[in-house]
């Protein structure tokens, strides 16, 4: 045992984790914690510019690697600032560890300067939360904390430490046990269930895998592949989902929902036995609820009890990990085939899939020299295609566009922020990524909205000498509320063009050739914070921009002037049933 | 449709609180709370009792489940569990109507835990039926406060 301080013994514990990159802002509680910090040179600590980027970049960095990503935020305002990259990662159950600097204990809950209920506050955005009283509980703490955001279904830990525990001094020993009577995570499902599964597999005939977060959180890509392609069953995923499968697999059925593919949403109709994966039948997937797979049969595999039956009811559930019964799965269907079982064909159905996908591809009207968003996406996904390339998005238009026209091959090659929405998620993101993985090409396609969101973080980006490729689909607008706007709002664009100024008319709903000046200038933005800016307005720029990028160094800011009233399509519109999908622009009539 | 979910949880701070926000945040409601050490330290037994319907309740023992710090969730049958209460109620009394209610009191098998000029304060323990039954009969004699504690409830021995 060695005497130390508190603030030594949470790096010590960090270590103990295997942590050896932090993201964070120091502030006057956490004096402590960042003079130890800088004596010990295990931990690198990111310096990033705003706290809730300092969580989106551990969230990045655990979903680029599947470890936990660590951010570090003063009490106060620092702690509150965290709390919308808290709620990303809980939506999208990403484990991430936030730590927190508190008050000294005994001033709690005296409205101290800089204090804030952080624990209260983020309770229900947190898979489990700690405010550590006493020193001694500091090491255990930390322990059960990666534990519990680690396994099961991952996310978010939170730690809140008061000043005065980060100075008491502690005779350290990492604890080897956990104690946690109450946590208890179930990975192998139930067998009588798997058979259950495997048998109505057999004998289906038009079946389709529904699939998501889980395949990639509980790394079962491999897998599911497999059990695809001996089963002869078609996929689709969802926006978490990106990456587990290949899009040029015949059997990829790209994503479904909202912004689904054509073929994929017909396929998740018409079928008869939809096996669900590591998914948890959110409104973007299923439309309106009532009209969702009626009368279809349901499997259900996910490793979070409460996320079966919630929306949908399954009649065949399976509580457990999705590499596991995955696994299981194919076991059991090889024995039935041993057996001389009766099995459906499927070939009917691959044929039906194949001719959906020629008639109805993804597809949009180019826009003569004028750049097209989805070819700037198409552009980046040709040209990277070689490399081993992370996508991390912002949210909007922009996001949706990534999600139908980049070829992901690999899972956690395609990072997005799904369950909350977050604008502005990218390059946070994807600065956490390219530190978990320093050899992967990392690009953020990113809207220019959602971008100012977070446009601060391009000075991280330039003095760690990262290489991350930003993509801005300038189209001047909030697009995707632009979007809705002209579908189902008569046009009117409240408030959502950011080059309108005050000599604008009022009530203007439609962009000439003389708007205002774009406000900021996204290349000298980019040179102000010492990293490359290039335009692009034509779209025989486009290839040269995205290569004269993958040479650059440091950070490079494409700002791609795009057509401006580019709408994302197929669209199912909010709260329709997947039946009423809009195919595109003319469909409107 | 009332449940009964018997909770033994870690005894940590903000325990509470964790389970009383899960409920008000996915909309289910709480009739009664009733939170007290057990035979083991190191945990504490809630009783709450729920209005539900099958499908929400499921989803509320999975969502509990989920806390960290809860150990165990029964759903407790009614045949198969004894359920109490217990209730104070301090009523109007003067010189006249003292003994009726204490006569009252007695056939509910309740105390006189206060007197004074004008009132009397009676403790009852028992099931509802019993706790609504004695209010029913002290309201006309007018109720000047009442309390009730929640229901408390244990499953029943094992029968040979």
């Amino acid at each position: 045992m060695k005497k130390m301080t508190g603030a030594e013994a949470l790096l010590k514990s960090l270590e103990e984790e295997g942590v050896d990159i932090v993201f964070g802002i120091p502030g006057g509680v956490l004096l402590p914690i960042y003079e130890a910090i800088y004596k010990q040179d295990k931990i690198k600590h990111i310096l990033m510019r705003h706290e809730q980027c300092a969580a989106h970049a551990a969230d990045g960095y655990a979903r680029a690697t599947g470890k936990a990503g660590v951010c570090i935020a003063t009490s106060g305002p620092g702690a509150t600032n965290l709390v919308t990259g808290i709620a990303n990662a809980y939506m999208d159950s990403v484990p991430i560890i936030a730590i927190t600097g508190q008050v000294v204990t005994p001033v709690l809950g005296t409205d101290a300067f800089q204090e804030a209920d952080i624990t209260g506050i983020t309770l229900p955005i947190v898979k489990h939360s700690y405010l550590v009283k006493d020193v001694n509980d500091l090491p255990k703490a930390i322990k059960e904390a990666f534990h519990i955001a680690l396994t099961g279904r991952p996310g978010p830990v939170l730690i809140d430490i008061p000043k005065d525990i980060t100075t008491a001094m502690i005779d350290f020993k990492y604890p080897e046990k956990l104690e946690l009577p109450g946590y208890k995570p179930t990975y192998k499902g139930h067998p009588k269930q798997v058979k259950q599964a495997a048998k109505a597999i057999m004998e289906s005939k038009k079946p389709v895998i529904y699939a998501g977060g889980g395949i990639i959180a509980s790394d079962a890509s491999k897998e599911l592949v497999q059990l695809a392609e001996m089963a002869k069953i078609p996929v689709t995923t969802t926006l978490m989902g990106i990456g587990m499968i290949p899009s040029d697999n015949k059997l990829a059925l790209g994503m479904l929902g909202m912004h689904g593919t054509q073929y994929a949403n017909k396929a998740i109709i018409n079928n008869d036995l939809i096996i669900a994966l590591g998914v948890r039948f959110d409104d973007r997937v299923t439309g309106k609820l009532s009209q969702f797979a009626q009368g279809i049969k349901i499997i259900h595999v996910d490793i979070d009890p409460a996320e079966i039956s919630k929306n949908i009811e399954a009649m065949i559930p399976v509580v457990g990990n999705a590499k596991d019964v995955l696994t299981a799965l194919a076991k059991e269907i090889s024995k039935f085939r041993e057996k001389g079982e009766k099995e459906e064909s499927k070939k009917a159905w691959l044929d039906q899939i194949a001719k959906w996908k020629k008639e109805f591809p993804l597809r949009y009207k180019t826009a003569g020299n004028g750049v097209n968003p989805q070819f700037v996406v198409e552009e980046i996904s040709r040209l990277t295609g070689k490399k081993d390339t992370i996508i991390t998005t912002g949210v909007g238009q922009n996001q949706m566009w990534a999600a139908q026209y980049y070829n992901a091959k690999k899972p956690r090659s395609f990072i997005s922020s799904g369950g909350l929405g977050t604008m502005g998620f990218g390059l946070p993101s994807a600065i956490g990524a390219q530190f978990g993985r320093p050899d992967s090409t990392v690009w953020v396609i990113d809207g220019d909205g959602s971008f100012q969101m977070v446009s601060q973080e391009l000075a991280t980006a330039t003095i760690n000498d990262l290489p991350i490729n930003i993509a801005i689909l300038n189209n001047g607008y909030l697009g995707m509320v632009r979007q809705w706007q002209q579908l189902f709002f008569g046009k009117n664009y409240s408030q959502t063009c950011l080059r309108a100024d005050e000599t604008c008319p009022v009530g203007c709903s439609q962009p000439i050739d003389e708007c205002p000046k774009y406000v900021p200038d996204f290349v000298k933005l980019a040179e102000a914070y010492c990293a490359k800016g290039i335009r692009v307005s034509k779209k025989d720029e486009v290839e040269p921009a995205i290569k004269e990028a993958m040479k650059t160094k440091g950070p490079t800011l494409i700002d791609f002037c795009v057509a401006r009233e580019e709408n994302v399509f197929p669209m199912v519109p909010a709260g329709a049933s997947l039946h009423e999908m809009i195919a595109s622009e003319e469909d409107l009539g | 449709m009332k449940h009964t979910l018997s909770v033994l949880v870690e005894n940590k701070p903000g325990v509470l609180v964790r389970i009383a926000g899960l409920f008000s945040r996915r909309g289910f409601n709480i009739d009664s709370l009733a939170v007290g050490p057990t035979e083991d330290p190191n945990l504490s037994r809630m009783t709450i009792v729920v209005g539900a319907a099958e499908h929400s309740l499921e989803q509320i023992t999975k969502q509990l489940n989920k806390l960290i710090n809860v150990v165990k969730i029964s759903d407790l049958d009614p045949v198969k569990s004894v359920n109490r209460e217990l209730a104070l109620i301090k009523v109007n009394a003067t010189s006249k109507t003292r003994t009726e209610i204490i006569e009252i009191a007695g056939i509910f098998r309740s105390g006189i835990v206060d007197v004074s000029k004008n009132s009397l304060t009676v403790e009852v323990t028992g099931t509802i039926d019993k706790l609504e039954a004695i209010e029913e009969m002290l309201r006309p004699y007018g109720i000047v406060e009442f309390v009730r504690t929640g229901r408390i409830a244990l499953s029943r021995g094992q029968k040979e």
